[in-house]
């Protein structure tokens, strides 16, 4: 199924999940699609964590700008902003577990229909570690899964059990694909949107997850 | 009481031996104890366990003590950045105990208050909690986890009186004040040794009781990624 597939390109599906924060919000954004989150919250009042210990993440700096003591969590150099704030790694997931933190926006490479999220190891291959992703997922207000709906070989990432080991259990409530957006119910996933250009019955077929 | 200290290996003198567990501050390269970390490499003492977020890269922080095979066993939550290190774990040579981020920092700040062990969400139904106690609160599953207890602490701060009291810069705080507290003894380089009274008692970030001894010196301060935008996209 290697045929192109319709739906939001990676800022599309940023834009999409910008339209889940509201005024006021702490958030923290993972890395990847979820990062362009940030460039699409227009006049919103969004307030960015970076968990090794920042609230009110700025943009990168211009050139010659850089500051080794400001990073962001990927460890990229960064700016603070006039309302930022910052504290040290206990604090930071304090604030994390403590449930302050309103959302998270992460990638995923797979969803079960319980919301079960594997985003961390493969085995056999090369395990990094999991980071702050455990602390995330099991923590804040709201989990978003940011991530496309199938894989390079054009299977569904969306399935009815993870297949890998788990970063959290049940942990997810929203997920945003290249198709589509889909929440976490009893009993399976439930299309909230359509993509443009694709149907809900095209979903079905590319999902292997029960939709309800 | 002089806590300050000539030099990182004077500083060090004494407290070292095979075996030790050290809890290291710093995320990534970003507020690492460079220093100290250059002089235990000197010392030559081996068989560490070393709690810290990450484990350097290769050539710089503890990626240096990977290189000589000093330490023995990582407690950290990533490690992707470093070639020797996944050469010495894949081959059986180095153990790794993968901690959740938050988990460590609290294991951290937890054996420094003295509390043995708290009970956390993070990680359950995962790997993580494997072989861990599971105990409901309010009708949810936690596990249980350990205090570090350290014999050694070495951490990075950006300035700091000749009493201990320090102040961090930006996010190079991150670990350094909960890996401060766990350990029996803590060491901790800075960039300044400024005159007591010219830190404002209410911006101290870790008091002076956490501190036993202190250097000064000049700081590398690598950029693991640098990422920047243009002007014009302003």
């Amino acid at each position: 199924m290697a045929a192109e597939i319709k739906g939001w390109d990676r800022n599309q599906m940023a834009a999409r999940a910008a339209e889940e924060l509201e005024d006021g919000m702490y958030v923290n954004l993972g890395i990847g699609i979820p990062t362009l989150v940030a460039n699409y919250v227009g006049d919103k009042d969004i307030t960015l964590q970076s968990e090794n210990g920042m609230l009110g993440m700025g943009p990168f700096p211009f050139e010659g700008e850089e500051d080794p003591d400001l990073i962001n969590a990927g460890k990229q150099t960064i700016t603070e902003l006039a309302r930022t704030s910052y504290f040290d790694s206990a604090t930071s997931f304090g604030m994390i577990r403590g449930g302050k933190i309103a959302a998270a926006i992460l990638g995923a490479m797979e969803v079960a229909e319980n919301g079960d999220l594997a985003n961390w190891m493969i085995p056999g291959k090369l395990v990094k570690g999991m980071g702050g992703a455990m602390d995330l997922v099991a923590g804040v207000g709201r989990v978003i899964v940011v991530m496309d709906h199938t894989n390079k070989h054009g299977d569904s990432k969306l399935l009815k059990a993870c297949t890998l080991p788990l970063t959290g259990k049940g942990v997810v409530d929203r997920i945003i694909t290249n198709l589509g957006v889909l929440d976490v119910v009893d009993g399976g996933l439930r299309i909230v949107a359509c993509a443009d250009g694709v149907s809900e019955d095209e979903i079905r077929a590319a999902t292997e997850a029960t939709i309800v | 009481m002089k806590k300050v200290y000539g030099s990182a290996s004077e500083a060090l003198d004494g407290l070292l031996f095979d075996g030790m567990q050290i809890a290291a501050g710093g995320f990534g390269l970003c507020g690492i104890p460079e220093l100290l970390i250059d002089a235990l490499v000197d010392s030559g003492v081996k068989d560490l366990t070393v709690a810290s977020n990450n484990a350097g890269v290769d050539g710089f922080g503890l990626g240096k003590l990977l290189e000589t095979k000093q330490i023995k066993k990582m407690m950290s939550s990533y490690v992707g950045e470093n070639a020797e290190f996944m050469r010495q774990y894949l081959s059986g040579e180095l153990e790794l105990e993968f901690n959740p981020q938050g988990t460590l920092a609290e294991r951290m700040r937890a054996g420094g208050a003295g509390i043995p062990g708290f009970y956390t969400k993070t990680g359950v139904g995962t790997q993580i909690a494997e072989g861990k106690e599971v105990k409901q609160f309010r009708g949810e599953d936690y596990i249980l986890e350990e205090g570090i207890f350290a014999d050694l602490s070495i951490v990075k701060a950006w300035k700091a009186d000749d009493t201990g009291n320090l102040v961090f810069r930006k996010t190079a705080r991150n670990f350094n004040p909960p890996a401060a507290m766990c350990g029996k003894v803590c060491v901790v380089e800075v960039e300044e040794i400024v005159e007591r009274g010219a830190l404002d008692p209410d911006h101290i970030h870790l008091p002076g009781i956490y501190v036993h001894r202190i250097v000064q010196g000049q700081h590398e301060k690598r950029i693991e990624q640098r990422t920047t935008r243009k002007r014009e996209d302003a």
